[in-house]
């Protein structure tokens, strides 16, 4: 029969708390290098947001890049680009807003198609137009703040404002680092980049809420009021719950990002990354934000307890 | 803990049954399933889950509606009353037109300044009329304007569907969206600039008498008869040709129009009126024998012939040099009806059957592959607890496709990672339930009373780590657009299977499993 695996040791000592001036370098070094990216390099806005058109076509033959770019490029049609796309037979045709409203970026599209003529495959045609560009970036940067703050304010009813407010900025960090992800990868920044960001949003403060959960459950047991122990202890008692979530989950995402097809990779990969980032913050950031505002009030009303006894 | 109560029970069966057969027609082929449909009654399964049209391939449309442009034409129209009502009456006035959404004129002879209002009032009881020193200045109510824009969005989403349906595209889905949008998905459809096109055009089409006089003497200057207007030729550029303002007829009339070939070669469109626009007709063609008609559309004129005898049968015929695809077009605009306002393309995404294809294959075959390594993972990990989380993990799944094929919820490529995402966070519950089992041992606890404490100590934590969870994916739902919403229901329905998989299904597994082997110690 099964033997089942005990990879985590149980009862670890580990002395996170002692070890929390590295990991606030590490923090901050991410930030800044964010920070840095977001100001020189930017996000790649890809035409959800910016506009613009995307082609995604496939020939019956390799096809000559570079002389269809040139040819492209004769087009009239602003910023084109072209790369070769999962195989030497696709491309994909990127091309830049068109100046003069809607109509124009659908006479860009038959442009194109004219261009490349019939043989090729349309696998993929995206046309998005200034309005819808401008509303989409709008709708995602607002569900992303509104996320990060709702999961606060839960957080904060749930269990208690610093809670909630070291959740909200674990939370934040998560998203914001991994926006820098996209940024320093210059990865295409559009729709499910959104997706992806609030779904490790989800992830990060699942993992987060756990790890609090102990704490406050801790809190209430132990007469200890050295909150770096408990949040010690709560971190050790909850670490072998930790590694294997975060293990199971990256485990179901391997595959998305090994095979998962080209317009998936990004996604994966930026839920990988997200995934990593929302297990480190869960104990680096969160918990360790309690110990500069404690949870006092749990800790005063609890101490009377034991005397009862 | 070790006792659920009966109705739990029966309830978590329940549900698992249920589940099996509703996200059992998933795995049956598409003629099995149009079978079923068909012949057996509606209580039976048959749904399956909506693929959206990144993996089935088709086209999306976001098309907006110059909503204002309707509102606009509406002041131009009670200009024109104002202007025939105030003649009629011999009301002297000046400076009568529109601006900033307001229709003004100014009164000569202030003392008629209650005469007009009434005509003002009389022909809409609803307009804001205000008066300053003999200056008029009357607007439509906010409300108003509200039901004339969301009017003209019903009817251009009832024109858009017939036309759409004109083209013989299967299983269309055009919905509103906002104030002034319309989403149309055309699944199967590869190209869609033919249906862009078709829907480019408002297609308002009149019969009105041309001025021939005016026409002749176009090229040389002068100002144009009043109740004229100039209108460029379709068929020859850059010729103009002068046609009345009034209108004889209006395409609102026609009841039919046909492609069919022209004696002259080419084709030509035959149409037929309604009885009223065929007796309006008859009339007008009678009293203009030997006169020039223009056939007007969309402010081009297609054809002006000559009217050799009066056309009494309420059907004519079109004759421009059309080609046979030119032909069934304006046939086809010509039976759906006019735009009441003009449409433009937002935005477009337009998905090939093949990447469709290979984006389900991927996505299944990853999805496939992942579960299988975290099924075999957690297995050696927990042992026998693993397997009874595997076997809810497998019921999980049925559950999310059961939601999804019920709800039509769709299912689009991000979806398949959310289910994926689902996969490795559903056991997360277990896995929460199992390390405090765990713990609970190690402090001491027997086997059943750990098992208790497991249960009911990580509740909390689940409860709060999911609602969270739940928080984003909401708002996913409510921010996002086409495909990113599906994946937020996706995301949702997973988060709720998987809370009830690993507190109910779970636990029913580990009390049969106590009750049936009353173990002294528990292989976790």
């Amino acid at each position: 029969m099964f033997h089942p695996l005990h990879l985590i040791p149980p009862n670890t000592k580990i002395d996170f708390v002692a070890k929390r001036w590295l990991a606030f370098g590490v923090t901050i070094l991410l930030v800044l290098l964010t920070v840095a990216s977001l100001s020189t390099k930017g996000l790649n806005l890809g035409i959800d947001f910016k506009g613009g058109i995307l082609i995604e076509a496939k020939a019956p033959h390799a096809v000559d890049v570079s002389a269809l770019r040139a040819e492209l490029g004769l087009l009239n049609l602003g910023e084109t680009s072209l790369q070769e796309f999962g195989g030497p037979d696709s491309v994909l045709i990127r091309v830049q807003r068109q100046e003069g409203g809607e109509e124009a970026q659908q006479r860009a599209v038959e442009t194109v198609r004219a261009k490349l003529g019939a043989e090729y495959e349309y696998r993929r045609v995206e046309v998005v137009g200034p309005t819808v560009g401008n509303e989409l970036l709008h709708a995602g940067i607002l569900a992303t703040v509104l996320a990060v703050l709702a999961i606060g304010v839960y957080v904060g009813v749930r269990f208690e404002w610093q809670f909630g407010l070291a959740a909200f900025i674990a939370t934040l960090h998560d998203v914001f680092v991994t926006v820098g992800l996209y940024s320093v990868l210059q990865l295409d920044f559009n729709l499910t980049a959104i997706a992806a960001l609030l779904t490790l949003a989800g992830y990060s403060i699942n993992d987060t809420v756990v790890v609090f959960d102990r704490i406050r459950e801790t809190l209430r047991r132990q007469k200890a009021t050295d909150l770096r122990a408990v949040i010690n202890d709560a971190v050790n008692q909850t670490l072998s719950r930790t590694l294997m979530t975060a293990g199971t989950t990256l485990l179901a995402l391997l595959p998305l990002v090994l095979m998962g097809g080209t317009t998936l990779i990004n996604f994966s990969a930026a839920l990988t990354w997200g995934i990593l980032v929302g297990t480190y913050s869960s104990i680096y950031v969160a918990a360790a934000l309690l110990i500069y505002m404690p949870p006092l009030r749990r800790i005063e009303t609890l101490r009377p307890a034991p005397a009862k006894k | 803990m070790l006792y659920l109560e009966r109705w739990k029970v029966i309830l978590i069966i329940g549900v698992c049954a249920l589940s099996l057969l509703y996200a059992a027609p998933n795995l049956l082929g598409r003629s099995t399933v149009e079978w079923l449909r068909n012949n057996t009654p509606g209580i039976v399964p048959s749904q399956t889950v909506n693929l959206g049209l990144d993996l089935r391939g088709g086209s999306h449309l976001l098309l907006e509606v110059a909503t204002d442009a309707v509102i606009d034409e509406k002041h131009q129209s009670l200009v024109d009353q104002i202007r025939t009502e105030l003649r009629g009456a011999k009301v002297g006035y000046t400076d009568l037109g529109t601006a900033d959404g307001t229709v003004h004129f100014k009164l000569t002879d202030s003392a008629q300044e209650d005469k007009a209002k009434d005509i003002v009032r009389g022909i809409d009881r609803e307009l804001d009329v205000s008066i300053n020193s003999s200056v008029f200045t009357i607007r439509m109510t906010p409300v108003r304007i509200l039901e004339i824009k969301r009017d003209a969005l019903e009817r251009s989403i009832d024109i858009v569907r017939r036309r759409i349906d004109e083209t013989g595209t299967r299983e269309p889905s055009i919905q509103r969206q906002g104030e002034n949008r319309i989403l149309v998905q055309l699944p199967g459809v590869e190209n869609p600039e033919h249906i862009k096109q078709l829907l480019g055009q408002t297609a308002k089409m009149t019969f009105r008498l041309v001025d021939e006089a005016a026409s002749a003497t176009l090229g040389q200057g002068g100002n144009l008869p009043p109740g004229t207007e100039r209108l460029p030729m379709l068929e020859a550029d850059g010729q103009f040709i002068v046609v009345q303002k009034r209108v004889m007829v209006s395409g609102d009339s026609l009841t039919d129009a046909q492609p069919s070939p022209a004696s002259q070669g080419g084709w030509a469109v035959n149409f037929s009126f309604d009885s009223l626009g065929g007796k309006r007709f008859g009339e007008a063609t009678r009293n203009n024998v030997g006169r020039l008609f223009a056939i007007v559309l969309d402010n081009k004129v297609i054809s002006a012939p000559v009217i050799n005898e009066p056309i009494m049968g309420g059907s004519g015929q079109i004759t421009g040099r059309f080609t046979s695809q030119a032909a069934q077009d304006l046939a086809l605009l010509l039976r759906a009806g006019a735009l009441p306002a003009p449409i433009k393309v937002l935005e477009e995404r337009t998905v090939g059957p093949g990447l469709g294809a290979d984006s389900i294959k991927a996505g299944a075959t990853a999805s496939l592959i992942g579960l299988c390594l975290v099924m075999v993972f957690i297995a050696l990990y927990y042992g026998l607890f693993g397997l009874f989380a595997n076997i809810a993990l497998l019921f999980n799944i049925a559950m999310i496709f059961a939601a999804l094929s019920i709800l039509q919820a769709t299912l689009t490529l991000p979806g398949i990672a959310g289910i994926v995402l689902t996969i490795g966070t559903a056991l997360d519950a277990n896995v929460l339930v199992f390390e405090r089992i765990r713990e609970e041992l190690r402090l001491g606890r027997s086997p059943i009373s750990a098992i208790d404490a497991g249960y009911n100590r990580a509740l909390s934590a689940i409860i709060d780590a999911n609602m969270t969870t739940l928080i984003a994916a909401v708002l996913l739902f409510i921010f996002g657009s086409g495909p990113v919403k599906g994946f937020a229901v996706t995301l949702s329905i997973g988060i709720v299977t998987s809370i009830f998989s690993a507190l109910m299904v779970t636990r029913l597994i580990v009390v049969w499993w106590l009750r049936a082997k009353k173990p002294k110690t528990i292989p976790i």
